[in-house]
């Protein structure tokens, strides 16, 4: 039975937009009990198309064409009331970002009785009652505490899963969910992921899933649609569309994908680059009179090195302290305790202006590509400003950043122009080539490719693992995605809770992990099964 | 940017309004070689009862619309400047507690708050009686009690803007902090400066007004809240005499929140939702 039949549907993106049409002639159907991924790049009008269901489009944004029937009616055609009705009751939605679709100023019970008395149903007694019934569904521990907390209370995948409750309160038939996973940890994806699975086969609800990732598609989806640029470029069962991709584009994105492929080890350097010794750093908050200080033990005595031309992965859930080792690392954190030596000199322990001296012998590519370029200054400023501060001269500098913007792929006239021109994956590459500015002894990625589209994502990785080979360079690479450090790391460290876990060479780590909660991270990856299957070891 | 200024139709006609303030007060000079204290006709004269005054005259004859043009050039002026006097206080101010944080941060805002606890009003009354009612004393009056606010505006900008991910770049490029602050930080701050200096002018038109108003104006340059305040005693009797110089301040002002509401929506894009992609 057919819930859920889009039928060339066409929505129009206001003037001066970079395309006329958000979506093009997209047609699909969902059917009950069916989950069906749409997958797509940032801007292919994923999201445009479960928005315009919802009525939800944003100013300026309106359905051009196309119908589409859920139980018989036109939602697009339907009057504010009647749409407020299915809102909620008939269709839900869940969003990629919890923190910000719950209100924060209500209790997550609040949040989900108020859902019904949207829609005049229940007395208060019952609706609590069902409220709590809900919160104990969808696997929230501790039901009665949690249904009192505030969404801030919550972990993230906690908040997920309260904004699941809510969407599935009044028994949708239809489930919307927008990137539910995007911004949680693999463990907690895994969890989710497996959620969603239960509550389908459980209350036999349709899922439209929307997502960028192949690997959660591989986890979850019956059918899957391919879009690119607002039209449907490729559409069929998930085994055929992952394992017999028809569209170049489709195949374009499988290869893109970080597999877990393993590449083959690279002989092993003896002189470290980069040493850390007992490294300490405790975050305190709080503490008044009354109140006792709260601790956060960010990074607890963790040592390793990072050999010469070394590319080390630093891997961990969010909290696990490994950002905070990288910004140790560069010192924009002092540590409270341990050593950071970089060629025999310690940055843990040198005053602010010695420091400055030393800051060229480690640089940094940060993770936001919107935020660490500055939007005032032209590129070439950006990567002159180090050098000549060392005392490189001006025209020399200018030399050198031109090569090097080059040497990224960008050409050498990238120079003049000013940031926001810049895609986001170009403006990685420029952060990349402003860290090889100031010739250090390391580089330090934090998520580097973490906010990228998966083709863009790839397309970086290359150019890391080009540049490693022929600048012999000695990075330390700290990413959340396992799939992500086996394509690039000679070795991973493994971080949890501010300790260090686990460290060895990327074929230990991932063919014979020693460690409980390494096979857990391992577990936990999206389509590891189905890479598997594929022959790969993941 | 001037594209999505010029879009702005309330804008551009905050920008022809000024314009012509301006060209008014600029060309006062030349429209009314006598100046505008010489008394030239019988007082109370109604505006177009005669030839060549079409403002009448005021209590002592003098031509109401060349003491309009005068008025002015004292208004534009003391507004200008006391703005651009508050920012030299206020920016540097407010950009070294938002960016030094602490024992900086600390002794900047209990001083910008030692300076908001007292009525601006009541302090530049103060301020003026205790100085001679000059143009200068006027002046630095209505700067020193405007400043507080733009401190404060910048600090909240180079707090946010200093946690950006570019300033940590910029600090392991090994620029100082000055540095840092002056050719990293500040530049990403003008945006709203800007916007608070353009209604900052409009307010200072008012602060002046008023304080000529309570008769605390120099004596020697006839602005537009004099000529209201002389003009009180006959309101009644000769309503053009405070009618014109109230129009023009209220044209002027709402010029310069024209302009500053334009430049806010021009300079923040992300502000502006109706009819723009998200």
């Amino acid at each position: 039975m057919t819930t859920l039949a889009i039928e060339h549907l066409t929505i129009g993106l206001p003037p001066g937009a970079d395309r006329p049409f958000a979506t093009e002639d997209v047609s699909f159907t969902i059917d009950k009990g069916q989950i069906l991924c749409v997958v797509g790049e940032s801007g292919s009008g994923k999201s445009m198309t479960a928005n315009a269901l919802m009525g939800l489009l944003p100013p300026g944004v309106t359905v051009k064409a196309g119908r589409a029937l859920f139980q018989d009616q036109d939602v697009l055609r339907l009057p504010e009331p009647q749409k407020q009705a299915l809102r909620g009751a008939r269709i839900a939605m869940i969003f990629q970002e919890p923190m910000t679709a719950l209100n924060p100023l209500m209790r997550i019970g609040d949040q989900i009785t108020e859902v019904f008395a949207a829609h005049n149903l229940y007395s208060p007694a019952e609706r609590r009652m069902r409220a709590l019934t809900l919160v104990r569904e969808v696997g929230l521990p501790d039901p009665e505490k949690i249904i009192r907390a505030y969404p801030f209370q919550l972990s993230g995948g906690q908040r997920q899963r309260a904004m699941i409750a809510m969407a599935l309160a009044l028994e949708p038939d239809l489930l919307i969910a927008d990137e539910p996973t995007t911004a949680l940890d693999v463990t907690t994806q895994a969890q989710i992921l497996r959620l969603v699975l239960d509550l389908r086969d459980r209350r036999g609800m349709a899922v439209m899933f929307i997502t960028h990732d192949f690997g959660v598609v591989a986890e979850i989806a019956d059918t899957v649609i391919v879009m690119r640029e607002g039209r449907v470029v490729e559409r069929g069962a998930a085994a055929q569309v992952l394992g017999d991709p028809q569209h170049e584009y489709t195949r374009r994105l499988l290869d893109a994908i970080p597999t877990g492929r393993l590449p083959p080890a690279r002989p092993k350097a003896d002189t470290p680059a980069l040493e850390i010794k007992g490294l300490r750093k405790i975050y305190r908050t709080g503490g008044g009179l009354f109140r006792p200080v709260r601790e956060v033990r960010a990074v607890d005595d963790v040592s390793l090195t990072v050999g010469r031309g070394e590319v080390l992965g630093l891997v961990g859930e969010s909290g696990s302290g490994k950002s905070t080792l990288g910004r140790t690392a560069v010192r924009l954190v002092t540590p409270d305790g341990g050593q950071v030596l970089v060629g025999g000199v310690d940055l843990a322990a040198l005053s602010e202006q010695d420091l400055r001296a030393q800051r060229h012998k480690v640089q940094m590519v940060f993770q936001d590509p919107y935020a660490s370029l500055n939007p005032r200054q032209r590129i070439m400023g950006a990567l002159t400003d180090g050098p000549i501060q060392k005392g490189v001269p001006r025209a020399q500098a200018q030399a050198r950043a031109r090569d090097l913007l080059e040497i990224v792929g960008l050409g050498a006239d990238a120079a003049r122009r000013f940031p926001h021109e810049f895609s986001g994956g170009q403006r990685q590459r420029i952060g990349i080539a402003r860290a090889l500015a100031m010739d250090p002894d390391l580089i330090i990625a934090d998520e580097a490719v973490s906010a990228l589209d998966v083709s863009i994502q790839a397309q970086v990785l290359d150019l890391l693992r080009d540049l490693r080979d022929r600048l012999n360079l000695s990075i330390l690479f700290i990413t959340h995605d396992l799939r992500v450090a086996a394509q690039l790391c000679d070795r991973i460290a493994v971080m949890q809770k501010g300790k260090l876990v686990e460290i060895g060479t990327v074929h230990d780590i991932f063919l014979s992990p020693r460690q409980d909660y390494t096979r857990q991270l391992l577990a936990a990856v999206p389509g590891g099964g189905w890479a598997h299957d594929a022959g790969l070891p993941a | 940017m001037w594209k999505r200024f010029s879009s702005n139709r309330p804008a551009l006609v905050g920008v022809v309004l000024l314009i012509a303030v301006i060209a008014v007060a600029l060309l006062a000079p030349v429209l009314f070689p006598n100046g505008p204290w010489k008394m030239v006709q019988r007082p109370f004269l109604m505006p177009m009862a005669v030839d060549g005054l079409p403002l009448g005259t005021d209590t002592l004859g003098r031509d109401v619309a060349a003491q309009l043009a005068y008025g002015a050039q004292v208004s534009l002026l003391v507004g200008l400047v006391s703005t651009l006097v508050a920012l030299l206080i206020g920016v540097p101010l407010g950009a070294l507690a938002g960016f030094y944080g602490g024992y900086v941060d600390e002794g900047a805002m209990r001083f910008t708050e030692f300076f908001q606890t007292i009525p601006n009003f009541a302090l530049a009354i103060v301020l003026v009686a205790i100085f001679e009612p000059t143009l200068a004393s006027i002046t630095l009056a209505i700067a020193i009690v405007s400043w507080p606010p733009v401190a404060r505006l910048v600090r909240a900008e180079v707090m946010s803007v200093r946690r950006r991910e570019f300033v940590d770049a910029a600090r392991l490029a090994g620029l100082s902090k000055p540095r840092i602050l002056l050719t990293q930080v500040l530049p990403n701050t003008v945006s709203p400066i800007i916007v608070m200096a353009s209604l900052m002018v409009a307010t200072a038109i008012l602060l002046e007004s008023s304080l000529s108003f309570l008769g605390l104006g120099d004596p020697n340059a006839l602005s537009w809240g004099y000529m209201i305040g002389a003009a009180r005693t006959v309101i009644r009797s000769a309503w053009w005499l405070s009618f014109f110089p109230g129009l023009a301040i209220i044209i002027t002002v709402l010029a310069l929140n024209l302009i500053g509401e334009g430049l806010n929506d021009a300079l923040n894009p992300h502000l502006r939702q109706r009819g723009q992609k998200p």
